[in-house]
């Protein structure tokens, strides 16, 4: 795995220098340690094991999760019966919030993968997002508020599972749609729309831990028809939806991701800034300071009478100092 | 008071020169790109979709908008912090320069976000601290309110506010050194916008020294901006600078030249020494490594240009290696913002601008630079007003 080496060596790299000439490394509590500042989420936190190997592509989630959020989603573009959606790689988009594709492995029977928000345990887009729009729920959904979005769609940028989606012909309320694994359900004591719709149990919701040690279970009990990788453990610092399947996940076009989460990634500049703040009227008060007194002398020097350099840089000028001279701070005369 | 008749018939006796002609269609379709964006929505007037929320409006309008504006704190730094008293014909337009440029960064954020009306909601509503969107937005706000303190000065002069103009000329210092901070914050924050999407850049440009690049490349950018509008203004603005802007020029850009090319050998070597740290040479071989080279090219060359051009005093030189060294700050934040983001994905899913990005585009530079001329024409900024004594 060379593009996962490398990651990892970034993380060594960046948590040796973080951010700005390393001043920041004296300043951050824990950056000298370069210990991982990994959450491991609310012991409690709930999420959703995907499993690819029971997934009959039959698009009931797709259904289910239209029926419970037909406040915010039009109806299915094509009904769930019709395979022809197959065609095409589909992604989340402001009109579902969910999509299954369907993808073929070499040497495999067609493999289903359904795709939505991975609701992250340390989430790219609540880190993003400059309002607060999108936030990181103890129970384990991330939310989104849309009395709060500006329409930035950092989000959009930064999220790795390319989830989040945006209407972006909607001229007066254009938002953000994602996934909600049912927050308002879950509140209910009800499960999310897509697994309760799901006939072949390739959809489990429970805790996140307790999914976890169900998804090795069946890895274990099940040798061979599984790739030996829970898609979602450690990716991007974990996430709260998990994925098995019977073939690499990289070939169900799940996209290849560092395991550092993404806070972790933007903490040591955030940290520099402070630095920077604190830092720079010192460097330049002092700097102002010489300059002036520089000045100061240059003045009296000529008042006396000694001899200054003078003139314009310009074309003409003859003396054969090199302009760039001035940058010592030669704050008297004109260059 | 003219006639409205009249009026008209002076706009439209105008529209003899072919700039004038262009001028006039960009700034028209520009009004028609307005209606369409505001009427219909972003997606009416541009390619963007659910993989690419950022387009044109932001790699090219506000990327390079706020690296070519960076004159502003530089030339603050080496005239107020520094000393260097000859760059004072030089500080007013790099000044005006910077604010208008950063004033037309905002009015293109009104076009790109969805609620532009909720554009101030990170500064005054919801504070998203972890972010660092909201460290360039936070930065950018209290920037724009630092530089429109020190422009003030000028139109004070010109419209003879004393009063006023005497108590922003005391607070210049204070206000020069609170701007220099700023800048350096949210230049470098705009790099770190993509420090946290390692899976989605090209690994030549990703690094987490992408803060530490954009900085950088800032000052140089800055300084060669400066020069270069300085030689556009002295082929269209002749006619408003006074003989000792004329005179000094020259001087300054030699200055100025010789900085950049410090800084532009040091961004070289950042960039060379970032590369091997995050072992990307085998990544060379490829056309995403040609682009990278050619970026390369455009520091390397516009810096020795720079270097021999100061040392043997050939003013034409600079000029050009000014022009080529913009060149190649605007190719490497477009290359960051559209090139290698989302590198990885299949051809048919990536973005190329449309027209309508294009078109307004093209109508926020038409503005700025007729604001830019409208100002240099009745202000003092390219020349001294004749009340004021020179400050220094």
């Amino acid at each position: 795995m060379r593009k996962q080496g490398r990651i990892a060596m970034r993380r060594r790299q960046f948590l040796k220098i973080l951010g700005l000439g390393g001043v920041a490394g004296v300043t951050l509590p824990g950056a000298a340690g370069a210990a991982r500042f990994t959450h491991d989420g609310s012991p409690d936190a709930v999420g959703v094991l995907h499993d690819s190997v029971r997934c009959i592509g039959c698009r009931k989630c797709e259904e289910g999760c239209q029926k419970v959020n037909a406040d915010m989603l039009p109806p299915l573009e094509k009904p769930a019966e019709d395979v022809s959606v197959f065609e095409q790689t589909r992604r989340p988009t402001f009109k579902a919030y969910t999509v299954v594709n369907r993808y073929a492995p070499q040497g495999h029977a067609p493999v289903f993968r359904k795709l939505q928000c991975n609701h992250c345990q340390e989430p790219a887009c609540a880190s993003a997002c400059f309002v607060k729009a999108l936030v990181k729920t103890e129970a384990g959904p991330v939310v989104y508020n849309p009395k709060l979005c500006v329409g930035c769609r950092y989000c959009m940028m930064a999220c790795p599972f390319y989830v989040p989606a945006y209407d972006y012909h909607n001229a007066w309320n254009p938002l953000v749609y994602k996934c909600t694994m049912c927050a308002p359900r879950l509140k209910q004591g009800l499960r999310p729309g897509c697994v309760e719709a799901c006939p072949k149990e390739a959809l489990v919701f429970g805790k996140r831990s307790e999914l976890l040690r169900l998804a090795r279970q069946r890895i274990l009990d099940n040798p061979g028809m599984y790739e030996d990788h829970i898609y979602g453990e450690h990716e991007m610092g974990g996430t709260n939806w998990l994925y098995l399947s019977p073939v690499p996940h990289a070939e169900l076009g799940q996209p290849e991701v560092p395991d550092v989460a993404a806070p972790e990634l933007t903490r040591g500049m955030l940290g520099s800034l402070a630095v920077i703040a604190g830092v720079w009227p010192v460097i330049l008060g002092g700097a102002y300071s010489m300059s002036k007194h520089y000045k100061k002398l240059v003045e009296e020097a000529r008042r006396k009478g000694a001899q200054q350099p003078e003139g314009q840089c310009a074309a003409s000028d003859d003396h054969k100092a090199p302009c760039g001279s001035s940058d010592k701070g030669q704050g008297g005369g004109q260059c | 008071m003219l006639k409205p008749a009249e009026l008209l018939k002076n706009t439209l006796g105008l529209l003899k020169t072919p700039g004038n002609i262009i001028t006039a269609v960009i700034l028209l379709c520009g009004a028609v790109a307005t209606v369409v964006r505001f009427g219909w929505g972003i997606g009416a007037v541009t390619n963007l979709d659910d993989y690419y929320p950022w387009g044109l409006w932001i790699g090219f309008d506000l990327l390079c908008g706020v690296a070519l504006a960076a004159g502003g704190f530089t030339l603050a730094a080496g005239y107020y912090i520094f000393g260097f008293t000859n760059l004072r014909a030089m500080w007013r337009p790099a000044l005006t320069t910077a604010f208008f440029g950063y004033a037309f960064v905002i009015a293109d954020l009104l076009y790109d976000v969805g609620q532009p009306w909720r554009l101030p909601y990170p500064v005054f509503v919801s504070q998203g601290t972890t972010s660092l969107l909201f460290a360039v937005g936070v930065c950018e706000f209290f920037y724009l309110c630092v530089m429109a303190l020190l422009w003030f000065v000028i139109p004070c002069e010109w419209l003879g506010w004393k009063k006023l103009r005497a108590m922003l000329v005391k607070i210049t210092l204070p206000l020069a050194a609170l701007g220099i901070i700023l800048s350096t914050m949210h230049q470098a924050s705009l790099g770190g916008l993509y420090v946290m999407v390692p899976s989605k850049m090209h690994p030549l440009w990703y690094s987490s020294w992408l803060p530490v690049y954009f900085f950088v490349s800032s000052l140089y950018a800055g300084l060669s901006m400066v020069i270069f509008e300085g030689t556009l203004a002295h082929a269209g603005l002749h006619k408003y600078m006074d003989e000792n802007h004329v005179k000094s020029f020259d001087g300054v850009s030699l200055c100025l030249g010789r900085g950049a090319a410090l800084i532009m050998m040091g961004y070289f070597v950042i960039k060379i020494g970032g590369l091997t740290l995050d072992n990307g040479w085998r990544n060379i071989f490829s056309g995403y490594g040609l682009l990278w080279l050619l970026e390369m090219a455009l520091v390397l060359v516009p810096a020795f240009m720079f270097a021999v051009g100061v040392r043997e005093r050939r003013y034409g030189l600079i000029r050009a290696a000014a022009g080529l060294s913009v060149l190649g700050v605007m190719l490497n934040r477009m290359d960051v913002c559209l090139v290698a983001y989302n590198y990885n994905l299949p051809t048919h899913l990536k973005y190329f601008p449309s027209v309508g990005e294009i078109t307004l585009s093209l109508f926020m530079l038409v503005g700025l630079v007729t604001v830019y001329r409208f100002v240099c024409a009745k202000m003092p900024v390219l020349r001294d007003h004749p009340d004021y004594k020179p400050e220094a």
